[in-house]
């Protein structure tokens, strides 16, 4: 079993590499969530222009290679606009942002396509603007739909962090290649027991990120069933 | 054409009258709505009657904004609801502002119910009140309160739709539509998605609403019981246009057209 | 409140009124007509190179870069297709292994896909390229690396293709062939199969088009020569970095915008016909 273990001074290093990545991940996550809602309630707009606006970032945030976009934004776009010394995990969660906001997109869409009409006509019906009628009656329908496909998306985004140690980026990928050279002298096996660590890892990461989301779906599930322990005169503890 | 007639437009009460000229609705190549004119006096409970397809639950959904109306003007409590009049008394095509003010004196009630699954009984009441009429929480909470234990449902405030049965689930959907004060309230066939022994309350409901004659009425149903009972004004409509209106009794007991009477021997009374 | 109208699909439209039919085809030729036009473009750049950290976008620098771009691009696009294949029939035998009755067969095989999916393509490609400089028995060429890695990786999303395509076709088609008492054979090929392929093909290609976004990870990793090592040895070479980058976003978007609206076609005529 030992024979699977690194030395304490390497998981040092991991430790500081997925610490990067999480955090790389958080702010990356952060940007692809508000380009998500932004353009996927855009997609569904009165106005042509801004669907047609969202349709072409949703077509080209989803038909670009990451690591590419990666290139663009960490070393392109800084050159363009004149800005020295960009921070490669600012623009590389941009990048990363900016990605997932494509398929973030199509899953709100969807998941607000979804809710029934009825839904809309009520709040039509009672006259409430289009944008309360999104925040208080469609949106919380929709997010139980959106929730299970967004919690696969940001595994995916989890991965893509990874690409963050080609553009020299510090992350858990980047304290590995760090490692390999100290590994390769002791062969096959020596790699193959850091990679195994690595890989582990980052699965460790992706069950946790399932499971954050699966409570989330729980927690939403049980709004819309009964309200435990309350009695009828109670009052309501939504803020309206 | 007589000019409007301002204290036919709202009732003491505060209820409004609708006026439909010419309107014309069509999806597609189906002409649902053709050129209908339709008054209806302030305080008048009208039912629209006729079979499926007729284009009857169309009037109402135009009058809610549900639906666009390809061409004919709508008034509502003398105010045009699509049009807006500019100097020289010309109508003009009118912005979402306008036609959101207008309809803030229309309420309207589903056959399906459509109440929110993620909020309370109470909730559902009270959501429009605070967020389109300004009212502060607890003024809502007090109305829905009132209206929940006008409609006798007092005790299922903090339940949610998914624990309330068919006829409590419309019920809470009038008190909601209810809280807005509406001056013209419109039932698109509420009682039909109700298993039968359930149709009692919710009739009950609206005999109550009738006798109040604060609100204008416009119901589409197939409870002729009810139509004899409660209604001002039965009007049969067939395959775009009115075919014939006029009492209770004259169209339940007397109806002139052959299609009326077809269609009042397949319904069941 | 306007009506919820198909967004996309017009199938009753002719086709030159359709939105969904005529931007791809416009953008796709006004691409191909670009590079068209850059065919001619045949100049030294040396004796005009700009100071480097130059940051003004110098438009016939990019055109005379397309050339070799295309050469990376096909590159990268050629082990994309190869490294697929790979994947269809690797996919195939981990699909069969996850249905296998022995555990001893079918637990090993859900482990491998669960655990190739959730781990990132990159750190496998950097496991592989360790495993092969550890060993000197395998001398594997990057672009070798490149198709195992992606033909491994991409087998098991085959895989869950496959399962799910198997499991679409209808129980009752599973009990008719029971009863008519067909052979194993008869009844995977004339009756599962067959029923099974139109739901499992848009799905494989959206997975193709999804490899072909992760093989140039491999220029950076493994310096195979696709379209993104050809920007980074312009940006190492001519110290301009603007032009090959967004060169090859544009190049890339060229190639793999018209592979994704091929798959929803596919995927839209798939459902459209079993309606």
């Amino acid at each position: 079993m030992g024979d699977w273990l690194l030395a304490p001074a390497h998981y040092e290093r991991l430790l500081e590499g997925t610490i990067a990545t999480v955090q790389i991940l958080g702010l990356s996550f952060a940007f692809g969530v508000v380009l998500s809602l932004l353009f996927g309630v855009a997609r569904l707009s009165k106005r042509r222009w801004v669907r047609a606006a969202a349709l072409v970032y949703v077509e080209f945030a989803r038909g670009i290679s990451s690591v590419i976009l990666l290139f663009i934004m960490v070393i392109a776009v800084p050159i363009l606009f004149g800005l020295r010394g960009a921070s490669v995990m600012l623009w590389g969660s941009i990048a990363l942002g900016l990605n997932m906001g494509g398929y973030g997109a199509e899953i709100v869409r969807g998941a607000i396509q979804s809710v029934p009409r009825g839904q809309t006509e009520a709040s039509i019906a009672l006259n409430l603007s289009p944008t309360q009628r999104l925040r208080h009656v469609v949106l919380p329908q929709a997010m139980r739909i959106i929730l299970p496909p967004m919690g696969n998306l940001t595994i995916e985004i989890l991965k893509g962090t990874a690409l963050v140690s080609v553009v020299a980026g510090f992350d858990l990928m980047r304290a590995t290649q760090n490692l390999v050279s100290t590994q390769l002298s002791v062969g096959v096996a020596g790699v193959t027991v850091l990679f195994v660590n690595v890989l582990l890892i980052y699965f460790a990461l992706a069950q946790i990120i399932n499971g954050l989301f699966r409570l989330a779906e729980r927690r939403l599930g049980q709004r819309f069933e009964e309200r435990r322990g309350r009695r009828a005169d109670a009052i309501p503890e939504v803020a309206l | 054409m007589n000019a409007p007639d301002i204290s036919l437009d709202v009732s003491d009460k505060g209820a409004a009258g609708v006026r439909m000229r010419g309107v014309d609705k069509a999806f597609d190549t189906n002409v649902v709505l053709r050129e209908l004119d339709l008054d209806v006096v302030p305080g008048e409970r009208v039912v629209i009657i006729g079979p499926s397809g007729s284009g009857k639950t169309t009037i109402l959904r135009v009058i809610m904004t549900l639906e666009r109306p390809d061409g004919g003007t709508i008034e509502v409590g003398g105010r045009h609801l699509y049009h807006e009049t500019v100097d020289g008394g010309r109508l003009k095509p009118a912005s979402e502002k306008h036609i959101r003010s207008v309809r803030s004196s229309i309420g309207m009630v589903f056959q399906h119910f459509n109440l929110f699954p993620h909020m309370s009984a109470l909730e559902n009441i009270m959501l429009a009140p605070v967020k389109v009429h300004g009212k502060s929480p607890d003024e809502a909470r007090e109305l829905g309160r009132e209206l929940l234990a006008k409609v006798g449902l007092s005790e299922h405030a903090n339940h949610t739709p998914g624990q309330l049965s068919g006829g409590q689930k419309q019920r809470v959907a009038i008190a909601r539509a209810l809280a807005t004060e509406p001056a013209v309230m419109l039932f698109d066939e509420v009682t039909s998605a109700l298993d039968p022994e359930l149709v009692g309350e919710v009739l009950g409901v609206l005999r109550d609403i009738a006798d109040e004659g604060k609100t204008t009425m416009m119901l589409v149903t197939h409870e002729m019981g009810f139509a004899r009972e409660v209604a001002d004004r039965v009007v049969m409509f067939d395959n775009g246009q009115i075919l014939e209106e006029g009492t209770p009794e004259d169209i339940l007991r007397n109806p002139q057209h052959q299609r009326t009477k077809d269609f009042l021997g397949a319904v069941v009374h | 409140m306007s009506d919820q109208v198909d967004l996309e699909y017009q199938p009753h439209r002719k086709w030159y009124r359709r939105p969904d039919v005529v931007v791809p085809a416009v953008l796709v030729t006004l691409g191909l007509s670009f590079l068209a036009a850059t065919g001619t473009t045949q100049r030294s750049y040396r004796s005009r190179m700009s100071a480097p950290g130059d940051t003004a976008f110098d438009a016939e620098y990019f055109f005379h870069l397309v050339p070799q771009m295309l050469q990376g691009l096909y590159i990268t696009a050629r082990s994309t297709v190869l490294g697929f294949l790979v994947a269809i029939v690797l996919g195939l035998v981990l699909a069969l292994g996850r249905r296998a009755r022995l555990r001893v067969v079918s637990w090993p095989a859900i482990g491998i896909i669960e655990f190739v999916r959730s781990t990132p393509i990159l750190v496998q490609f950097f496991f592989a390229q360790a495993l092969v400089r550890a060993t000197p028995a395998l001398s594997l060429r990057g672009v070798e690396i490149l198709m195992l890695v992606l033909g491994i990786h991409y087998a098991t999303y085959a895989s869950e293709a496959y399962r799910a395509g198997i499991d679409s076709v209808p129980k009752g088609q599973w009990e008719a062939t029971t009863a008519l008492n067909l052979s194993p054979w008869t009844k995977w090929t004339k009756i599962i199969i067959p029923q099974a392929v139109p739901n499992v093909l848009p799905t494989l290609g959206n997975y193709l088009v999804a490899a072909f976004k992760d093989a140039p990870i491999a220029d950076a990793v493994l310096s195979v020569a696709g379209v993104l090592f050809f920007a980074t040895t312009i940006r190492n070479n001519d110290f301009r970095a603007v032009e090959p980058y967004l060169l090859i976003g544009v190049g890339f978007l060229l190639v793999s915008l018209p592979a994704a609206w091929l798959v929803r076609r596919l995927e839209r005529r798939i459902a459209y016909e079993r309606t």
